[in-house]
């Protein structure tokens, strides 16, 4: 009778070492949702370059990028914004450039905007677009949700201290906020250079065209840097990746995707 | 140890059936656990009635999602209540065998519809509507209120059907030997005899309306403001955890967690009243 008391215990145990087991042998990289897309492509060309490499690549946000490779749960954290102070002591290195293109209906007569009309606009100061020129129609503003390392980047190049309005519309993906741009004829959104196309209008910032060749030359402002994060100096299989992706393929392999070595 | 092996499969039955409620003792003390300390650091009064959410600095205050969390669960309710009430008293009273056997199960399958086509069908086709002929951005508590009211209908019909349905049949038989006309007997006898059974069912309905992710992310806009009308976006406490879990850590993810919390609370509240009034009636 006493014996079947430990059961459950059994029972539990045996669930706990099937939840445990398996020893990683491959490289983990984790963070960003803005790199992600990149990090995957090319881990993809990686592993059919090395085969036998093994890459895993996850999502999770900026942040969780950052304390996956603070706490060891990742070789490799990927960030779409730079290091935060207290964060300086991890090593990382800038894989490519991401413009922050702004962008708006393609129906919307207006296709430049300066840095403090964007700003006027998402602090919740200018309403309208016929105050900066465009039609009467209230200005529909869409932002990223708090924690995405693109919300924060638009906020550190473009706010400065000001607060996004409370009442902007929030999507938590660049996908998100590109569908809706693309079929609300007055709205205003911020997304990554790379995944821009012609269902939006991408505006000109102080009269310079939101483009990878004007990212290249520094005179579009708004950019962000992609990190890889590691917690040490990489070495290893980590240092084989790392260079790989900085290396001449890699950098060729990121410019085919849109992005800015 | 005889006695022991007949009573074997009740035991591994009761395993089983602790397991179940383990998960909700596990669920419930995570979250708790997890959120308690940011209320207790921010106070629960600047928490629940606090106008700012800003956890980048350091702002938590989810008074405006309650807001955002009533107004569309109560959008919901006007909308979606009367056509539910009135389909189950045309499935229960009026309709022809023929067309029940089609409306039931039809019903059956608009529960089964995944919450994330009712949204993505919201904001392809609603949405889109409300900004071209209402105004405003099209996100908005009115179409959240209107996808809500079409998901909860299920709910609403099948209790009140049922409750409807269980009437003595001397109810209505008697009503109608009195001389009343089917309509009367239906107004004066049968909806107050089942009264306690539709409230019921519209408690469920708005606690089913409230506790719904998914498809109001996509149509509600998120904005973390005071609505000023039902064209205007908000934010929901659902939507406020479903939106922002993905990048939230530290303190950020706490306070997720205490939302989780003020939700469980109302959720428990409005199921709690839902139990209590079907149970009063049974009793009778």
């Amino acid at each position: 009778m006493k014996k079947y008391k430990i059961l459950p215990l059994i029972l539990l145990a045996l669930l706990l070492s099937a939840c445990g087991g398996g020893s990683r042998t491959g490289i983990v990289v984790a963070g960003s949702t803005s790199v992600q897309p990149y990090a995957e492509y090319l881990a993809e060309e990686y592993e059919k370059i090395f085969p036998g490499a093994h890459v895993e690549i996850s999502g999770g946000g900026s942040s969780v990028g950052v304390n996956a490779v603070e706490s060891g749960v990742a070789d490799i954290g990927m960030s779409s914004r730079s290091l935060k102070d207290y964060e300086d002591h991890l090593w990382s290195v800038e894989i490519a450039k991401d413009g922050l293109a702004i962008i708006i209906n393609p129906s919307n007569p207006i296709d430049n905007l300066t840095r403090g009309q964007i700003c006027a606009i998402y602090s919740g100061e200018v309403t309208n677009w016929s105050e900066l020129g465009g039609n009467d129609a209230r200005i529909h503003v869409m932002a990223r949700e708090e924690g995405s390392g693109t919300r924060s980047q638009f906020t550190e190049l473009v706010m400065g201290n000001i607060r996004i309005t409370p009442k902007a519309i929030v999507q938590n993906s660049n996908g998100a906020i590109k569908q809706l741009v693309t079929n609300d004829p007055y709205s205003i959104g911020f997304i990554s250079l790379g995944v821009v196309d012609e269902s939006v209008k991408a505006i000109k910032i102080d009269g310079v065209a939101a483009s990878i060749e004007n990212v290249r030359n520094r005179r579009y402002s708004l950019y962000r840097p992609f990190l890889f994060i590691t917690k040490e100096e990489p070495e290893g299989k980590v240092k084989d990746y790392i260079d790989f992706v900085l290396s001449d393929i890699g950098k060729q392999l990121l410019i085919s995707e849109g992005l800015i070595p | 140890m005889r006695k022991f092996k007949e009573n074997l499969p009740g035991y591994i039955f009761l395993l089983l059936a602790l397991s179940s409620i383990s998960a909700l003792a596990l669920i419930t003390g995570f979250i708790v656990v997890r959120g308690a300390p940011i209320i207790t650091d921010v106070g629960l009064k600047e928490f629940v009635f606090g106008m700012s959410w800003a956890p980048s600095l350091g702002e938590y205050g989810i008074f405006p999602m309650i807001i955002g969390t009533v107004s569309v669960a109560l959008g919901a309710g006007l909308i979606g209540v009367p056509i539910g009430i009135c389909c189950s008293i045309f499935l229960s009273e009026f309709a022809p065998p023929v067309i029940t056997t089609i409306f039931r199960p039809a019903i059956q399958l608009l529960a089964g519809i995944p919450s994330v086509v009712y949204g993505f069908w919201g904001l392809i086709f609603i949405v889109p509507f409300i900004r071209d002929y209402l105004g405003g951005p099209g996100l908005s508590i009115l179409a959240a209120s209107i996808i809500l009211a079409i998901m909860i209908l299920p709910t609403v019909i099948s209790i009140s059907e049922v409750s409807l349905l269980a009437l003595p049949k001397q109810y209505k038989e008697g009503a109608l030997a009195l001389g009343l006309t089917h309509w009367q007997t239906i107004r004066f006898v049968m909806l107050p005899a089942a009264k306690s059974g539709i409230v019921a069912a519209v408690i469920l309905g708005i606690g089913r309306a409230i506790g719904e992710t998914m498809a109001v992310i996509m149509i509600v806009g998120n904005a973390v403001a005071m609505p000023e009308s039902i064209l205007d976006p908000v934010r929901t406490l659902t939507t406020n955890i479903g939106i922002e879990m993905g990048y939230a850590t530290g303190v950020h993810q706490e306070a997720l967690f205490a939302t989780g919390i003020v939700l469980f609370i109302v959720i428990m509240i409005l199921n709690a009243t839902a139990q209590y009034i079907t149970r009063k009636k049974s009793k009778k």
